[in-house]
Formats: C-alpha cells, structure tokens, sequence
C-alpha cells in the first residue's frame, strides 16, 4: 500500500501517525512533512510507526535528517515501533542507540517529559 | 538462464514491485515465510540504490532484476549500468539528491543523502545470507541469496 500521513498534537509535543511501507518512493513526502512541522516551530515530534509495513534505508535516512533538524532546535524525534520486522533494521543499523523508540504514545510522551 | 527476470525504468515508484516480484518468486522458489522479509528488504535496497545511481548518471538505461532458483539456493542479482568512469568522485551524495527532486540543498539534506547510499549496502549485507558485490563493464552487480527447497525450478 501507498504512505499515509497524519499528524496532531497532544500534550504539546506532535504526533506524527504514518502507515504503509517507506521507501525510495514515498519517504520523500515523509521528509517534506517534518520539515513543514519543524519550519512550523514543532521540534519535539513522535514519529508513530505501528503501521508501517515497510521501511528501507531511504526511510531510514530520512527519520535520521528529521532528528538532525529537530535537535538543532534542541528539540526532539522519538518514534513508536512494536513491529519485530521494523526494529530489526534500527538493530542492524545500530540506530537503536540513536532513536528513543517506544511500545506506545503515551509512553513516548512520558519519556520525553521526564528528560525534561 | 534466471527463472524470472525483470528490468524496469529507472524510476523510485518501480522498485515496490520488483519488491512483491522478488518476494512472490521467493515464495514459489521456497524460500522460507521466515526470511520473505529479509529478501524484500534487500531487493528494495539494492534497487532503490541501482535507481538512484541510474537518475543520477544514465536515467534512459533501464535496471535489471534477475531470480534464479539453483539447487537449493534462491540467487538474486540486482545489476546497473552506471559506468564507474561515470561516477564523481564525492559518490552519489555529491550530487543532485534524487529523492528530494533538488527541492532542498541544507547540509542535513547533503548528509541524509550521504548517510542513505552507505546505509543500503549496511543493510543488504546485513540481512542477505550470501552478498556478492562486483563492478561489471558496464556498471555494479550485486548477486545476493538466501537457502530454498527449489520448488519451482
């Protein structure tokens, strides 16, 4: 299936929903939103991936450019994965230490707010 | 000769179904449901990386996709034909970054770019069970395969 994106705040931080697969096609759309929400002044993003059904390193390459903005605002990405199949390429590509990746939202948030 | 063989235009909205046309033959080939994942996830990556260089050095040549089922092994070989001679010298990062249509020139669009052409290749190795990576006279081969039952040889 083709990308879907949506995004709405909750507790001040935004929440970025995206579902179906991520790759060379789609992840520039990706990309374009989170540069709308950081140009937005939105810098404390979760990106919810729990229905992804696929992502590549195009995909990869752009959650990585989204948290380089996000943090030269000082800002934050953390993101919302479950999915065996989808951390698996965080694991193989060592980006487990760079993401803060989460089972739910909430727990997200809460994270977040606790770093603060 | 490979079981199936596919070439398409170099374009990104391509390689999603050399992705499902690998995988269905994969399948067929009986590769196990197991590691259907792993071999859409490497056949994406190299296709979107043959893509890439493709748009960026010779967009009229098309990409090959070749599936052979052998004894007891499922082989892929994903080949361009981007002339190494062809290639600046910075790699594909230096140049137009092809996802982002030149909509962005920032340094973090330069780096993501950078970051993404090494990341593929990280990817495909870790996750293929044997990776061959081999420049040809006309460009890059990467011959990658996983074990099968040969069911549909």
């Amino acid at each position: 299936m083709d990308l879907k994106l949506d995004h709405h705040s909750k507790d001040g931080i935004e929440i970025v929903d995206v579902e179906g697969e991520i790759d060379v096609y789609t992840a520039p759309r990706l990309r374009e939103l989170l540069i709308e929400l950081v140009n937005s002044r939105f810098y404390q993003l979760v990106v919810n991936m729990e229905k992804v059904e696929f992502l590549d390193s195009t995909g990869l390459g752009v959650l990585v450019g989204g948290l380089k903005r996000v943090r030269a605002h000082d800002g934050s990405l953390d993101l919302v994965c479950t999915q065996e199949r989808i951390l698996k390429i965080f694991r193989i590509t060592g980006l487990t230490k760079v993401f803060g990746i989460h089972d739910t939202v909430d727990e997200a948030i809460a994270a977040r707010r606790a770093e603060k | 000769m490979a079981t199936v063989e596919l070439t398409f235009t170099a374009l990104p909205v391509h390689v999603r179904t050399a992705r499902l046309v690998a995988t269905a033959v994969a399948r067929r080939s009986g590769v196990d449901e197991s590691l259907l994942d792993e071999v859409r996830l490497a056949v994406g990556e190299a296709c979107s990386r043959a893509v890439e260089g493709h748009q960026l050095y010779c967009p009229g040549e098309p990409v090959r996709l070749a599936l052979t089922d052998l004894a007891g092994r499922f082989e892929v070989e994903v080949t361009d034909t981007c002339l190494p001679g062809g290639r600046s010298p910075g790699g594909p990062g230096s140049g137009p970054d092809p996802a982002g249509a030149g909509r962005e020139s920032s340094a973090i669009a330069g780096a993501e770019a950078d970051f993404h052409a090494g990341l593929g290749i990280a990817v495909i190795e870790g996750l293929a069970d044997d990776v061959q990576i081999s420049e040809t006279a006309a460009g890059t081969s990467i011959r990658m395969s996983w074990p099968s039952s040969g069911a549909a040889r």
